[in-house]
């Protein structure tokens, strides 16, 4: 197989730049990744969600708000419908192609809120130790404290329903698990011989934080994050389902849910249908995180 | 004697570091219900008094409740009230929430631990099976259930369940603990539906009673189950490959006893500890199952609260989740290190 000249570049033993190095580290992970098709699938969903929800206005066959009563609870398979219409006559594809991108905007807030608090939390602990590191470990283990969605309902309960509101309290569930992980990763760096020589040139420590603490824990925030983006997924949906997220007419999948809920037993499609859309996107983030603690962490192997 | 002393010290020591940092937790626990509770705009006295109430009477619900003090010794006026089991009135109904909580609290508990029973039994040998054959059709079916338990909406499946098994199958019973002339049959005294008809010789009750539960139940189960099956196999897997069961076996042992005298028997400490946290989560899911199911539990009684703005339920409720789940973690904790001898 002859490899064209970007492959020789990228796979070359001897890099000549430290961009090349990097490059080379990236290109032989995805190499990897690739071999593993679980992890594939997932990532191929994912990048249809992406797509979907940016393109959602040129897929959608019809405008998901207009209500048209006497064509409700069209069955699935029906002309124009093909995945029917709900209870307000409502076309159920519109809908579930412009729910995702409330998916998208939950997932993306979420995923850039909570481990950056958590890293912030962690390593400020882990660097610093002594009372401060008490104090705030004792703050997260308060927060790991409650179940998940309890402690959003009763986040929600202070901010009152909506999505933003939801992304908040999800947020602020979310946090305490990615400061353990961030102060466990600074301990064993912090005593490190490299952080001491850095510490020997002058660096203080907010330069040691962020630019050599921070960079070794991102590998395992982000498999941890791709993975508990499937639960946070359940965790908004649940919210919405509720009525606590997303507030009507809003298309978001878990409200959906709730709205199908009535008719379920006549109408069965109108709850099936978004419950395996956030099925499908919960479970690609699942084997897409599985896929990438293979290929970013080499200790845990396949277990 | 000394050597005995000085282990009794090492004990005590401990005992009393685990106890403060177990109090410490549930300080700040009550502490984020207390500023939860604080920020709410809701004006409690308000909610008390009604709109029409002269300022007069205003001010005096206001220094009754103690609004007035310095906002510490509020905190500590609510961390007294919730010591002695009161969480104050419910808005809605004028009850106090903890009547409330411990009349609907014995519905969760029936549905959560018949929950964990069939994960239990279900999960372990999955799980230990899985494990000795891996890479068998039987690890794939344990790779199938976990990966699918942590991706699917558990209030979906619980309407798929109930529109397949009840609307169509008709196997079970609908949502609710009873249908509806059973219910008031029989004397409530645990509060558990199959625990009390068992009590009253009811046989008709306890079968229509076990028909509602059995769907969420197992529901609830099939999620822990899945958590269950995918720690165990992966504690066996660990104790497979070390040295000891390698001499069981050159010994000759036979291959069950290699398995379960031996291996399993090391993972029963681990297992423990992860069925504890497994009954803790069941206590979430359990939230959005009894609102599927018209289940009268804690959780429904949250939800319902919630979206009425009743705040002391709320937070009563959100409160004794929160302590439920501290104490089976913690349990957790002690049996490890009670069971475990390497631990000590």
């Amino acid at each position: 197989m002859s490899n064209l000249p970007i492959q020789d570049w990228l796979l070359s033993d001897e890099p000549t730049s430290r961009r090349q190095a990097k490059l080379s580290r990236l290109f032989k992970g995805w190499v990897a990744f690739q071999t593993n098709v679980l992890a594939m699938i997932g990532l191929g969903i994912l990048l249809l969600l992406i797509f979907v929800a940016v393109f959602a206005p040129l897929l959608a066959p019809h405008d998901p708000f207009v209500q048209n009563l006497g064509n409700r609870l069209q069955p699935i398979g029906s002309d124009q419908h093909i995945f029917g219409t709900d209870s307000l006559g409502r076309d159920i594809l519109s809908r579930l192609i412009f729910g995702a991108r409330i998916t998208l905007y939950i997932v993306v807030l979420v995923a850039i809120i909570a481990p950056v608090v958590g890293l912030l939390v962690g390593t400020v602990s882990g660097y610093i130790g002594g009372v401060v590191d008490m104090i705030l470990m004792r703050i997260t283990d308060v927060f790991l404290a409650f179940p998940r969605l309890v402690l959003a309902l009763a986040f929600v309960a202070v901010l009152g329903a909506g999505i933003e509101n939801a992304v908040i309290a999800i947020s602020l569930t979310a946090w305490p698990p990615y400061a353990r992980i961030a102060r466990a990763e600074t301990l064993t760096i912090r005593s490190s011989d490299y952080i001491c020589a850095i510490r020997l040139q002058g660096a203080g420590p907010l330069r040691i934080i962020t630019k050599h603490i921070w960079p070794l824990c991102i590998s395992s925030l982000i498999i941890r994050v791709t993975l508990d983006m499937a639960g946070i997924i359940l965790v908004a949906a649940g919210l919405g389902f509720l009525g606590l997220g997303a507030q009507p007419p809003s298309p978001e999948w878990g409200a959906m849910i709730s709205e199908g809920r009535r008719f379920i037993l006549d109408s069965w499609w109108v709850a099936t249908i978004p419950g395996l859309a956030i099925f499908a996107v919960s479970l690609a983030f699942n084997l897409l995180g599985d896929g990438l603690r293979d290929v970013l962490d080499p200790k845990s192997g396949r277990s | 004697m000394e050597g005995q002393q000085l282990a009794f010290l090492k004990i005590l020591s401990k005992a009393i570091t685990t106890f403060i940092s177990i109090a410490i937790t549930m300080l700040g626990l009550l502490l984020v219900t207390f500023v939860i509770g604080r920020v709410m705009p809701i004006d409690p006295v308000l909610a008390i008094v009604g709109e029409r109430a002269s300022q007069a009477t205003y001010d005096a619900v206001y220094n009754e409740l103690g609004l007035d003090k310095p906002i510490l010794v509020q905190f500590s006026y609510y961390i007294w009230d919730v010591l002695h089991g009161d969480f104050g009135d419910s808005l809605l109904n004028a009850r106090p929430v903890s009547e409330d909580i411990a009349r609907v609290f014995p519905a969760t508990l029936e549905l959560a631990t018949l929950g964990i029973l069939l994960g239990v039994i279900l999960g372990t040998p999955l799980g230990v099976i899985s494990a000795v054959r891996q890479g068998s059709w039987i690890d794939q079916v344990a790779r199938f259930i976990a990966l699918v338990g942590y991706s699917m909406p558990i209030f979906w499946l619980g309407l798929m369940g109930l529109l397949i098994f009840y609307g169509i199958l008709g196997w079970v019973g609908g949502p609710g603990r009873l249908d509806i002339f059973f219910e008031d049959i029989i004397p409530v005294r645990t509060g558990m539906i199959l625990v009390d008809s068992i009590i009253a010789q009811n046989g008709v009750v306890f079968r229509n009673a076990l028909s509602h539960i059995i769907l969420p139940a197992s529901l609830l189960g099939y999620y822990s189950m899945a958590y269950i099956t995918r720690m165990t196999r992966s504690f066996m897997l660990e104790q497979l490959s070390s040295e000891y069961i390698l001499t069981a076996r050159i010994k000759g042992l036979s291959e069950r006893q290699v398995i379960w005298g031996h291996a399993f028997k090391n993972i029963r400490v681990q297992l423990i500890t992860v069925i504890a946290l497994s009954y803790a989560s069941l206590l979430e899911g359990s939230v959005l199952t009894e609102i599927i199911f018209s289940w009268p539990g804690i959780g429904s009684y949250v939800t319902t609260a919630l979206l009425s703005a009743d705040m002391n339920a709320v937070l009563g409720g959100t409160v004794v989740i929160g302590l439920i789940f501290v104490c089976l973690n913690i349990l957790s904790d002690l049996l490890y290190g009670i069971f475990d001898p390497r631990s000590k």
